[in-house]
């Protein structure tokens, strides 16, 4: 019968791609960037929309919020499944008022007067039945897979309004977004790049090679050496892991010191973030906020005794307040981080910040 | 002393020649005899200058090239050879030519002339070649040498790698002295084509011969353990050094026929460039050297040799006993009113002088802990954190990228410095002034301890013009097998930048605890003046 092989075969791919998750968070699984996690989140959910039994749009919404959170505890640091499944909600949210016929205007404002007689939009319960609605959401959902992958190369295409010729570069890391942003610039023009390598894991060494092999003058520098060289660089571009929404960057680590060595020189920080790293969070939130992995990166077990005595941290984010930032670059194009706010209300509806 | 055409017409040269190949130390004769050569030439070559030195002036000017012309009128873009003329005498050069006709000239104002002629010539010779431009800074005021008692400071070597003429002096200089000259490893970044980079894989010993004669065992060994990196840090280094130094003068006996204070002086001078190729001096250890030398000419000369040697030792085990034991003591007893119970302290790599105070705050019983902050590549922190946890404080452990992290947990900050510069800045460990940094975002106070005698002339504002670059290959690693930069010298537009060295400003420092006291960092150059007046 269709029906419950459908069911067992969605629960198996829900499973396999829950232990990916997990696996990929520790760094032993297959290192995927945001981007592949967002694709997959976002194949995933059509996948659940086109296969599960649902009758309203207030089942689906209901099944996908429910997947969603198992998804988001397997990996809670990777913001972009959590992401994706409120971009999905909010579809499925906009078709359902499309195919009722009300305008989206009326649904959008949150006007205070609004909230404060009618308790708020809350009132929709979306049980009707639409017939067109799988169709509709599946639709959507297939142009938000389509924006998904042309990410990296708008972005990328903005590069040369930025960047001039014989100017010094600053980055830290392996950012897939800045690379890209980097490489699409050398086409062009000649500049010369300083990677940091942001110990211990030391992505900054990758991305040093491939940018070289790119033809870009690149030099490494240690972590240390960031404010020394500081003086010298004209622009910092880097790549964050999340936009927070208060316009701030959960980043790798070391970030913060370098948006404030950038500060006090008045060396413009540019982040190239696409748009679905964009996160309702707050930087609030200590508890979830910052990840630690193995201190053996840090300080390893061949140092012997007094490994018992000592605390070692490692931590793998930074928070950067906004007031550091000076330019954000998506692919829908430059905002600066008092922007941001309004963004994520277009991308997101607020009672999907809590799923 | 002049370069040029030393030995021409001079047959006991065959003599020196020989014996410099093989290997044997110049007898005080045969050296005596090279000097008075040279001032010879220099006297003959001086003497046709006075006679053509109008004419070279005006063919000067005349000359396509504004080279000449430009480097008589504006600041020098050479740096000023070893003759210790100040550069700016080329701008009076010109005028010199009319007073040259006046007779009865003081002899400061013709050695002054002469210099000045030299510096034009050579400045001449150099726009020829083409080579005007070199971004070398001087540090030379404008103003005519007679009137001001000039601070002229001769630019040091090891900040002028990318001048042929510099290198080829002193490689001039390392063969006379029969030092090997060191050469430098990979590529460089431009930023920094001005400053040596050696590669620890291959040390200055390895080309000497076993045993050398020229140079003393002690310092040898000394060499090697600083090329190494076995004896590191600024103490650590300038300890070594006058106990290599007391080693040298037991061994020493007076030559015949000569003074001890001024041919003992003579005979460290080698040994300093040997260290110097090895590792570039630090601050302390040039304050050191300064004050044996003075030390050493101050013997008056009816000293018996036994007597003149232990007056020398002992003044060295004093210098030792009063700038670094007592002065740590003394800076331990001010820090410890600053630490309180409860706090956190960080600190910052491995400083012998921190170390000290917080194991002393913790024999008098403060209750606090530490976070050491290590970096890559050269991971100093480990040593620190041994050193602590065998007393017994507890102690945290991070990067230097997971400081702003544990930057809200921290009370206090304390860090130790390499030399302070007479104009403020701190000069430090790498790393030191992006702890600053982020501590003042912070609002956690800053404080640096350091002696009196790290106390250095030379101004600075940014880590570039001078600095010191150590093997670019330490910053390689193998993470899970792989090795991303092991083939990084064929890559032509890869570079790896590792630099030990980095200046702090003084609005991020709070305060500087010395062994004179607890003072703003701008008071730097106070201290230096009444040291000065002392001594």
């Amino acid at each position: 019968m269709p029906g419950p092989d459908r069911e067992t075969d969605l629960t198996e791919r829900i499973e396999s791609f829950l232990s990916d998750l997990k696996r990929g968070g520790s760094g032993t699984g297959p290192l995927r960037g945001s981007a592949e996690t967002a694709r997959e989140t976002t194949a995933l959910l059509r996948r659940i929309t086109a296969q599960a039994r649902w009758s309203s749009a207030g089942d689906l919404m209901e099944i996908i919020r429910k997947e969603g959170r198992r998804m988001i505890a397997a990996q809670p640091s990777e913001t972009t499944v959590g992401n994706m499944i409120r971009r999905v909600l909010k579809i499925v949210r906009e078709e359902y008022a499309r195919s009722r016929g009300s305008s989206e205007e009326t649904d959008q404002q949150e006007s205070l007067h609004k909230l404060l007689t009618s308790g708020g939009l809350s009132e929709e319960n979306f049980r009707q039945h639409f017939t067109a609605l799988k169709a509709n959401v599946i639709e959507a959902i297939n142009e938000l897979l389509t924006e998904l992958e042309g990410t990296t190369d708008n972005i990328a295409m903005q590069a040369l309004e930025h960047i001039h010729s014989n100017e010094v570069i600053m980055t830290i890391g392996r950012s897939r977004t800045a690379e890209a942003f980097l490489k699409d610039a050398a086409r062009k023009r000649k500049f010369h790049v300083i990677v940091a390598e942001c110990a211990p894991f030391c992505q900054g060494h990758e991305m040093a090679t491939s940018l070289s092999k790119a033809g870009i003058e690149t030099t490494v520098i240690a972590d240390a050496a960031i404010f020394a060289v500081m003086s010298r660089v004209n622009k910092v571009i880097i790549g964050t892991q999340t936009v927070l929404a208060n316009g701030g960057l959960r980043a790798v680590n070391g970030t913060h010191t370098l948006a404030l060595a950038a500060k006090h020189h008045s060396t413009p920080l540019i982040v190239c973030a696409p748009m679905f790293k964009l996160s309702p969070q707050f930087p609030n939130e200590e508890d979830t906020f910052h990840k630690f992995v193995s201190p053996h990166e840090v300080l390893p077990f061949t140092e012997g005794e007094i490994l018992s005595k000592v605390n070692v941290h490692c931590p793998v984010f930074d928070y950067v307040p906004p007031e550091l930032i000076t330019l954000f670059i998506s692919n829908i194009g430059g905002h600066a981080p008092s922007y941001i706010y309004r963004l994520m209300s277009e991308l997101y509806h607020p009672e999907d910040h809590e799923l | 002393m002049a370069d040029s055409g030393v030995t021409d017409g001079l047959c006991d040269t065959d003599d020196i020649e020989r014996s410099k190949t093989e290997g044997k130390e110049l007898t005080k004769e045969e050296k005596q005899r090279l000097r008075k050569e040279k001032k010879h030439q220099k006297k003959i070559k001086e003497k046709k200058d006075d006679a053509a030195s109008h004419e070279d002036e005006k063919k000067k000017k005349k000359k396509k090239e504004e080279k000449p012309v430009g480097a008589a009128s504006q600041p020098p873009t050479q740096p000023s050879q070893k003759a210790p003329a100040p550069a700016p005498v080329p701008v009076p050069a010109s005028e010199t030519p009319a007073l040259a006709d006046k007779p009865a000239k003081s002899k400061a104002d013709l050695k002054a002339e002469r210099r000045a002629r030299q510096e034009s010539e050579r400045a001449s010779k150099q726009g020829k070649k083409g080579d005007v431009g070199q971004p070398v800074p001087t540090s030379k005021p404008k103003a005519p040498p007679s009137e001001l008692q000039p601070v002229v400071k001769r630019l040091p070597e090891h900040v002028q790698v990318d001048n042929p003429d510099v290198l080829k002096k002193l490689a001039k200089k390392l063969e006379r002295q029969q030092i090997p000259l060191r050469s430098d490893y990979g590529y460089k970044v431009s930023l920094f084509s001005h400053l040596h980079q050696y590669s620890r894989k291959a040390p200055l010993t390895q080309q000497l011969g076993i045993p050398s004669t020229v140079i003393h065992p002690a310092i040898v060994r000394l060499g090697l353990q600083y090329s190494q990196g076995i004896v590191a840090g600024s103490n650590a280094r300038s300890v070594a050094l006058l106990h290599a130094f007391k080693q040298v003068i037991r061994d020493y006996t007076t030559p015949p026929n000569e003074e001890l204070s001024r041919d003992l002086v003579n005979k460290l001078k080698p040994y300093i460039s040997f260290l110097n190729q090895c590792r570039p001096l630090s601050a302390s250890m040039g304050n050191a050297i300064k004050y044996i030398k003075k030390e050493i000419s101050n013997i008056p000369s009816q000293c018996k040799e036994e007597e003149a040697k232990s007056k020398l030792l002992s003044c060295i085990e004093c210098y030792i006993n009063e700038k670094i034991i007592l002065a740590a003591k003394a800076i331990a007893k001010y820090s410890i009113e600053k630490i309180s119970d409860g706090d956190v302290i960080l600190v910052y790599g491995c400083s012998s002088l921190v170390n000290h105070i917080l194991c002393e705050a913790f024999e008098k019983k403060r209750k606090f802990r530490v976070i050491v902050v290590d970096s890559r590549p050269r991971l100093e922190g480990r040593e620190a954190l041994r050193r602590l946890v065998q007393r017994g404080i507890s102690c945290t452990y991070v990067l230097i990228s997971a400081v702003s992290y544990i930057l809200p947990e921290v009370s206090k900050v304390f860090l130790g410095a390499h030399a302070l510069l007479a104009n403020g800045y701190v000069m430090s460990r790498v790393g030191t002034s992006q702890i600053a940094l982020v501590a003042k975002a912070f609002n956690v106070p800053v404080l640096v301890c350091c002696e009196t005698y790290k106390f250095c002339e030379r101004v600075q504002t940014d880590s570039f013009v001078s600095n010191e670059l150590d093997d670019p290959d330490e910053l390689i690693v193998t993470r899970k097998g792989k090795t991303q930069l092991e083939h990084w010298q064929e890559v032509p537009s890869l570079g790896l930048l590792n630099l030990v060295y980095d200046v702090t400003p003084p609005d991020f420092v709070d305060l500087v605890i010395t062994d004179l006291g607890m003072i703003p960092c701008t008071s730097v150059p106070v201290v230096l003046r009444v040291k000065n007046v002392d001594q």
